[in-house]
């Protein structure tokens, strides 16, 4: 179940077990994803994707009454460590919502939001940063003109763009998205897609969908989940084309889910 | 490369340590305004409690009959306040009794039967109605509720009868609107079944949203009352101010709040005042039992 | 037949209901203004107040009521919006919260002449100020102290919790979060409920009648917070009830109708704002 593409591994998560108060939404998840590469989680609903992506970077800590098991390693180190920086992690680890959420200000500040966080002040230097961060989420074109008017004014699709953007303007290492064009028409979702292609040079990017023919497009690996135990990990070429497990095969050839 | 790329614009150490700092000092601000507003009513029990059980230290003034006695003759030593205590119920169950049928049937009509341009009237004149000062409204009552009824009556005009009638106008809007957001946050599907049913409106009404709805309309009189109990300067305008039990309805006579107002000069430390801090703390005690009857009474709700 | 005239004439009921109540408000606005309206001048608003003759003004009392409003909101702001960040976005459920909002919600229910008699017992004899300013500013602001953890509460509560996800995958600590996100975006809110707290401060007796006292001080306008501070609404009680002057009724309506302006005209001026800052953050 090792990955087939020999480089290092980015996040690697160790009997990894979650609960709800009672409910337990994941059981025992090892799994390996390599650095500059995208990785897709894949799944019928509730079958707890979205839920792993959100032990990755501690999302989870928002909610009330989850307790976790096992270890999520960032870089050989266990993110669940009592002494682990969450804000640091978080920074590192970066995530794309399945809504897009960009705040009620203008492009310019949502862009600008996570670097004035982290302590940049000079208008040159954020200035910069917004302008590489639209290129590189392929906005700057269509906002350059208007960065100072509402995020909100944006179409569905660029609104997620500009999240991606925002995202990117704190430099993270990796990229968690979690169904980011389940909210958007074809087009954008298009557009979506080959963002990540161009972005997985740089980033490490970890995808969440219910789209399969989206995760066998734009991934390297794939996970497929069942009811929160992960049944099946590898190529994701081999993984559609050829799953070892009756369930995978199932669900790929669209039996349920 | 991409850790590379993470350096070049990762904040210096001293920014991060000075941003957690912060993080943590405004967490324990808030901890501390959380806790200072809840120490807030505790030390008002315990102040004006304090200082009006200082009253029975005087040999002549007793817990009984404060409580069971309507002579208040402070210079005689008589300290009953159960005329106030009495007129103070009696002034707001009569100010409920006028209010309550307008209200709700006012809630109803804005929540159901207006169209938009009514509802887009009433719901600021409501608004504007709650900001009013309440010795506004006692300058009315005293300008024409007060002659009016001494007019029909043939009396002077004060007393509860006016008293009950401005408090009446003050807690309209506080009973209107929450029965109206009890009315309006009821399942559509509970109308639609009585409409499929072929009921009409008046007794989809009558028969299925009113008793859906009782229990925050419950909540509105309640909150209508305490506000009724508690209010001073309105009543003081038109009630009279005479220490006794009301001989009618606009003859004068006095509340609870009225009396602590009417007092008020009364040198502190002595035992009338005293037993004003003791009627104010009987206010008080009322006013939070409501509170506690609302919490019951939304719990039932909530099952 | 009968179940359908009984719905008409309970529409036609209802709908008496909601012009009696309509009819009411509208007759006891116009009452106000037509009463008060004529004795307003510029000399009277502006004026000194008189003890024994006519003629006085409201002036310091005007003064004092904005002084008393300000200084209170000052006070209760801070831990009022800390005490709702607090509720909204840290308190876990237990015992301690509970606790909080239990007695946020009886503070919001104490009668306000409880409130005066509290103050009277602490900042005028206790601490030993008499009928001051700050006396009367420090206890008003426990009246406003509960309407603006709950208003605090309510609005931060109202935005989505994809703005904090977004922020806090951003790296943002929740102080950040709260300052740059939460508060601008809930700060339309914030100010409707500043409005209202005003509004009522602004038209409250009975506290200031027993902490600031009813007189002025000769000094007008005087912003020594140890000076006495009758406002306008104290004012308006006080000539009615117990004053002197030969033009009490003159007073009292004038001072009635001021009383509706300020109120009238606060909210339009704070409504306004607010609704542009809400209009801004949607995009148009």
């Amino acid at each position: 179940m090792t990955s087939a593409i020999a480089t290092k591994d980015k996040i690697r998560a160790q009997g990894l077990s979650l609960f709800y108060g009672d409910n337990q939404a994941l059981f025992d998840i090892n799994l390996e994803m390599p650095e500059g590469s995208i990785t897709a989680f894949i799944g019928p609903s509730g079958c707890g994707k979205s839920t792993l992506l959100r032990t990755l970077n501690r999302m989870n800590d928002l909610i009330p009454n989850v307790t976790i098991n096992g270890e999520v390693l960032v870089d050989g180190e266990n993110i669940y460590a009592p002494d682990t920086d969450v804000v640091n992690l978080r920074k590192n680890v970066g995530m794309v919502f399945q809504r897009p959420n960009p705040f009620p200000m203008s492009i310019y500040d949502n862009i600008a939001y996570g670097p004035r966080i982290h302590g940049i002040r000079k208008k040159r230097d954020l200035d910069e940063i917004v302008e590489r961060s639209l290129q590189q989420a392929a906005l700057w074109d269509e906002v350059k003109d208007r960065l100072g008017k509402s995020a909100m004014g944006l179409s569905g699709g660029q609104q997620q763009r500009l999240c991606i953007a925002r995202l990117l303007a704190v430099d993270p290492q990796v990229l968690l998205m979690d169904e980011p064009t389940s909210a958007l028409d074809p087009i954008s979702t298009l557009k979506v897609e080959e963002l990540t292609q161009e972005l997985k040079s740089k980033y490490t990017i970890i995808i969440v969908t219910h789209n399969m023919q989206q995760a066998a497009r734009i991934s390297d690996t794939t996970a497929f989940f069942l009811n929160g135990v992960m049944v099946e990990h590898g190529v994701t070429d081999k993984l559609f084309t050829n799953p070892t497990d009756q369930r995978t095969e199932d669900y790929i050839t669209g039996r349920f889910g | 490369m991409a850790i590379k790329a993470a350096e070049q614009n990762s904040s210096p150490p001293s920014y991060t340590r000075a941003v957690k700092r912060n993080d943590r000092l405004m967490h324990w601000l808030f901890v501390g305004s959380a806790a200072f507003v809840a120490l807030i009513i505790f030390s008002i029990i315990l102040f004006v409690g304090n200082q009006g059980i200082k009253m029975f230290g005087d040999p002549e003034a007793g817990i009984a009959e404060f409580f069971f006695t309507t002579d208040w003759t402070p210079g005689e030593g008589k300290y009953g306040a159960l005329a106030f205590i009495l007129g103070s119920f009696l002034v707001t169950g009569l100010a409920l009794v006028i209010a309550v049928p307008l209200a709700v049937g006012g809630a109803v009509f804005m929540a159901k039967i207006a169209p938009n341009w009514m509802r887009e009237i009433m719901r600021p004149a409501t608004d504007l109605f709650v900001g009013i000062p309440s010795v506004v409204y006692g300058l009315v009552g005293l300008t024409v509720f007060v002659p009016f009824f001494g007019g029909i009556f043939g009396t002077a005009g004060f007393g509860l009868l006016p008293a009950a009638l401005i408090l009446a106008i003050m807690i309209l809007p506080t009973i209107l609107s929450v029965s109206e957001d009890a009315l309006r946050t009821l399942p559509v599907a509970l109308e639609e079944a009585s409409y499929a049913l072929g009921a009409t409106r008046w007794q989809t009404i009558r028969k299925v949203l009113l008793p859906a709805a009782s229990p925050g309309i419950l909540t509105g009189v309640i909150l209508g009352m305490g506000r009724a109990i508690g209010e001073a300067m309105a009543v003081q305008m038109v009630i009279g101010n005479a220490p006794i039990l009301p001989k009618g309805l606009t003859e004068p006579t006095s509340v609870l709040t009225t009396q602590i107002v009417k007092e008020m000069a009364s040198p502190f430390g002595s035992t009338t005042n005293n037993a004003l801090f003791m009627m104010s703390l009987v206010l008080l005690l009322v006013s939070l039992s409501l509170i506690l009857i609302i919490r019951v009474v939304a719990r039932r709700r909530a099952v | 037949m009968n179940s359908k005239l009984t719905n008409n004439i309970a529409n036609l009921v209802f709908w008496m209901f909601g012009f009696t109540i309509l009819g009411i408000l509208i007759w006891f606005l116009w009452h106000i203004l037509a009463a008060g309206l004529p004795h307003l001048s510029w000399d009277f608003i502006t004026g000194k107040p008189q003890e024994i003759i006519a003629g006085g003004g409201v002036g310091p009392q005007l003064f004092n009521s904005f002084y008393i409003l300000f200084l209170s909101l000052l006070f209760s702001i801070p831990f009022g919006i800390g005490a709702g960040i607090w509720l909204s976005e840290y308190a876990k459920k237990n015992w301690f919260t509970d606790l909080v909002r239990l007695s946020t919600e009886m503070l919001s229910s104490v009668p306000s002449i409880v409130f005066g008699l509290f103050g009277m017992l602490v900042f005028v004899t206790t601490f030993g100020l008499g009928f001051t300013i700050l006396g009367g500013a420090l206890t008003l602001a426990l009246l406003n102290l509960p309407v603006l953890v709950r208003v605090t509460e309510e609005t931060l509560r109202a935005v989505p919790d994809s703005y904090r996800e977004a922020s806090a995958a951003l790296g943002a600590t929740k102080w950040q979060t709260i300052r740059k996100v939460l508060i601008p975006t809930a700060l339309p809110g914030l100010v409707t409920g500043i409005t209202l707290v005003a509004g009522r401060a602004l038209g409250e007796s009975a506290i200031l009648i027993f902490t600031a006292g009813v007189t002025v001080s000769r000094f007008a306008p005087d912003f020594n917070v140890f000076a006495s501070g009758e406002t306008l609404a104290v004012r308006l009680w006080y000539v009615r009830s117990e004053g002197l002057v030969p033009d009490a009724m003159e007073i009292a309506e004038g001072t009635a109708a001021l009383l509706v302006i300020v109120v009238l005209l606060l909210n339009l001026l704070i409504g306004l704002p607010s609704r542009y800052l809400q209009r801004k953050a949607a995009g148009k």
